[in-house]
């Protein structure tokens, strides 16, 4: 993965930096030592690493407004970083780059359940949002599946979803406000308890740009009563043709399932062989979950059911009870943990349309015999969104080489079915070179208009989202302006 | 003054390219003329390019009528979920809403509270800049977050940063049934409380309007028929000591006149349209010395119609924004049509015109 060359005037440049640094924020919240600014040199991507030249553990906004001005003040670019569990690698740091990590900014700012919102900092984990909410009966609705250590200010960075999406939407329909921070330190705030923007939708643009218009340091989120209850169903099939076809016909019929997953026989096995969930050994298995008082999921699972049963399933299994629902749900919820026990892997998630999953499939089974790397399919059935799992073995060499090739092929086919690059993770390092096959070079250049207006010096997450080749002009303009 | 309908995306780019002076965006022209200049319109731009009910999916040329549209969607069941409204009614304008135009101004109604606005609903856009360069962002799948997210900043950016070609919706099963269970006798202040439960309740609420004329708030509930008799119940049941609950089963016409503000319809005065924090809605209500009041979005959304010439938003003490709908030009021109932002965003949003507008073209001074 190329990356920008460091400057060497700001590597130089170290101790004074350190020392602006420390005169603006409290001593512990300056990380200089090279032993420890090594614990931010990645993040879940581990394939990539570089330790930054400093890292910086703000806690207030005023904090994060004092480091933005003094690196903008100084030409330094800042990698921000909620948890650092971007499958993407959207928190690599470069080697001239200060990371500026929120996590220590966990606090719930205020809870409103008569106007359906919390207000928090935005280190604060996806998880405990819910939590801080759980008493009164309400939930934060996105679920990515990194929910227990994943951030908020990374969520919004990513736009990320979960697997009950369908249903609820992702960050961008339940993000309602934000503080943010400019590159220059000054800080805006955007949106509110209040629904809508009257002129522009800057929260919008915001949600989803990676960390590279502002750091978000406080959010105002929608929160949900939660529903009277909720029960999946498991369904297998012998093709996944029939189980896209069910997938398809679940939703013409007018049911909207809070979750649709689809497993492939590769990942049934290996979840099988993890968690023993006692799923049946075919081609491909849905798990539908649906909401509701007791007859309200009794009615709806009987129209899935019925549904199912035209299609000529080899298994149909409901679950009676809370502990069979839960043994439904164990072995799609341990599939990583499973992938992770045989292999080495990579998750990718191209998003698809939903009628080209069964030749999407096709394609990458064929394409998994040329490359010669075991591929397990996990996806959102429902929304169109795949997490395709490569397993390859890190120690052998040239393995992770091809494992990327193969992915990046996988990526282009998404896209050549209708699709885009990434549906949850972000573009990050990870997907960035590929940017051109999805979009023309005018697309991207729309795009980097957006850049321009938030972030002139081009400082903020550097490297990410776009082409190096596509950003050249503006990076070495803005660096010959300093 | 020219009109200008090009047949093409193509078309639109050249004349844009071209252009030097003001061009007034349209798509049907149904809210009516919002700046002067040369009047260029998307009412050519037509016809469905994908429809794929299992996918719930559509992709359609801005120009297509949203009548069209919607009678597409209802021939497999399905629906545009965030319920724009129909200004003519308001407005007192004619022509045909388009569906470009619908999104151009992130137009939503009554279930905006459940199931998002139009932007929420948007996957991708076609669009052509202010220097004649088609773009194409987002795209036709429901999870995408490839790039930055143009998608959400065209739609209600009134043609600011672009004219729509094409644009992506998601769309949703139309509901079997519907019930509103509605409040009689109630103030406004037991009318924002009473819809603030209902709101939080887990009986999945899509609608909750308060009528000042009449003192009643209603509450939608749509979906399978045994459902929303289940659910109309326990919310009458809940709601009852708020006030005197009666279910009906004949909502449209009723949501109908809420989504397009039919109470308003042939009255004289300026119309706005007032977002805020819905208890908010409780304290603002009577500073906004308003002629006449309508309430939806659980109190968050008010629509005040008040004499001609006065500015509301001095009235507007709380977080939140006001639009002028309906005015004289003049008026318009004097208050301006949106809000004006803090000079932070109002300097964003000024780069922001002018990166993709750098001519000044598109609807000069109707934002910013």
């Amino acid at each position: 993965m190329q990356m920008p060359s460091p400057n060497p005037a700001i590597l130089a440049r170290k101790q004074a930096l350190a020392a602006r640094l420390l005169k603006a924020l409290p001593p512990d919240a300056v990380i200089q030592d090279e032993m420890e600014t090594r614990a931010y040199e990645c993040d879940a991507l581990t394939a990539y690493k570089c330790p930054p030249l400093l890292a910086v553990l703000p806690r207030t906004t005023q904090e994060v407004s004092d480091i933005l001005r003094i690196c903008h003040e100084e030409g330094v670019p800042v990698v921000p970083r909620g948890a650092g569990t971007s499958l993407a690698g959207g928190a690599l740091p470069t080697a001239d780059c200060v990371i500026l990590g929120v996590a220590r900014m966990n606090e719930v700012l205020e809870t409103d359940y008569e106007n359906r919102i919390i207000r928090v900092q935005t280190g604060r984990t996806n998880l405990s949002v819910s939590g801080a909410v759980e008493e009164e009966e309400f939930f934060y609705a996105p679920d990515p599946s990194s929910q227990l250590a994943c951030a908020i200010a990374g969520n919004i960075a990513m736009n990320s979803g979960g697997a009950h999406c369908l249903k609820y939407g992702v960050t961008t329909n339940n993000l309602m406000g934000v503080t943010m921070v400019m590159m220059d330190g000054t800080v805006v705030e955007i949106g509110g308890a209040h629904l809508d923007a009257g002129e522009l939708d800057l929260l919008g643009v915001i949600c989803g740009s990676e960390g590279q218009l502002g750091v978000v340091t406080e959010a105002t989120l929608r929160i949900l009563r939660k529903p009277e209850g909720a029960r999946p169903v498991l369904i297998g099939y012998d093709s996944n043709e029939v189980a896209g076809a069910c997938v398809s016909d679940i939703i013409k019929a007018g049911v909207l399932p809070v979750a649709i997953e689809f497993m492939d026989r590769p990942c049934i096995e290996a979840c099988e062989a993890f968690a023993k969930a006692g799923y049946p050994m075919c081609e491909a298995l849905l798990i539908v979950e649906v909401e509701g008082s007791e007859e309200e999921i009794l009615h709806q699972l009987g129209l899935i059911i019925d549904i199912a049963r035209s299609h000529n399933p080899v298994e149909l299994r409901e679950a009676g009870d809370a502990e069979e629902a839960g043994r439904i749900w164990l072995g799609r919820k341990s599939a990583f943990g499973a992938m992770g026990q045989i292999n080495d892997y990579m998750c990718l998630d191209g998003t698809i349309p939903v009628s080209s999953l069964p030749f999407v499939l096709r394609r990458i089974g064929e394409m998994s015999q040329e490359f010669g790397l075991d591929v397990a399919n996990v996806f959102h059935a429902g929304d169109g969104n795949m997490h395709p799992l490569i397993l390859f073995d890190a120690n052998k060499p040239g393995d992770l080489e091809t494992c990327e090739a193969f992915g990046a092929e996988i990526l282009k086919l998404c896209v050549e079915a209708g699709g885009c690059l990434t549906g949850e993770h972000g573009v990050g390092i990870e997907k960035r070179d590929l940017m051109l096959h999805q979009y023309t070079a005018e697309d991207l250049e729309a795009q980097l208009k957006i850049k321009d207006v938030f972030d002139p010096k081009w400082l903020l997450n550097p490297a990410k989202v776009f082409p190096l080749s596509v950003t050249e002009g503006r990076r070495s303009m803005a660096l010959a302006a300093e | 003054m020219k009109m200008m309908t090009p047949q093409s995306e193509a078309e639109l780019a050249e004349i844009i390219a071209g252009a030097s002076g003001p061009l007034c965006i349209q798509g049907g022209g149904t809210r009516g003329r919002t700046v002067e200049g040369d009047v260029l319109s998307t009412c050519s731009l037509t016809g469905v390019e994908l429809y794929e009910p299992g996918a719930l999916t559509l992709v359609v040329k801005a120009g297509t009528p949203v009548a069209e549209v919607e009678a597409l969607l209802a021939a497999e069941n399905q629906r545009l979920a965030f319920e724009p409204m129909d200004h003519r009614g308001l407005l007192g304008t004619e022509g045909e809403p388009t569906i470009g135009g619908v999104i151009a101004a992130n137009v939503s109604g009554p279930r905006r509270i459940q199931t998002g606005a139009a932007r929420d609903h948007l996957l991708g856009v076609r669009f052509v800049d202010g220097s004649g360069q088609a773009v194409k962002n987002g795209g036709r799948v429901m999870k995408n977050v490839t790039g930055y997210d143009l998608v959400k900043l065209l739609c209600g950016a009134h043609g600011a940063l672009g004219v729509l070609t094409e644009v992506s919706l998601k769309v949703l099963p139309r509901a079997e049934a519907m019930a509103t269970v509605a409040v009689a006798d109630v103030g406004l202040n037991q009318a924002v409380a009473a819809m603030s439960a209902s709101l939080g309740s887990p009986y999945d609420v899509t609608g909750a309007a308060y009528d000042p004329d009449s003192k009643t708030a209603f509450v939608r509930v749509e979906g399978f028929a045994d459902s929303v008799s289940y659910r109309s119940k326990k919310l009458a049941a809940e709601l009852a000591g708020f006030g005197e609950t009666s279910i009906s089963a004949e909502g449209e016409p009723l949501w109908q006149g809420i989504r397009d503000v039919s109470a308003f319809h042939g009255r004289e005065g300026d119309v706005w349209r007032i977002s805020v924090k819905p208890s908010d809605a409780v304290e603002l209500a009577p500073r906004l010395e308003a002629e006449a009041l309508q309430f939806d979005w659980g109190g968050g959304l008010i629509w005040a119609r008040v004499a001609e010439g006065n500015d509301l938003r001095a009235r507007v003490n709380v977080p939140g924004h006001a639009t002028l709908v309906r005015a004289s030009a003049g008026t318009r021109s004097r208050l301006g049509v949106f809000q004006p932002q803090p000079g932070l965003l109002a300097a964003i949003s000024e780069g922001l015109r002018r990166q993709f507008d750098p001519k000044g073209i598109f609807n000069p001074g109707l934002m910013g």
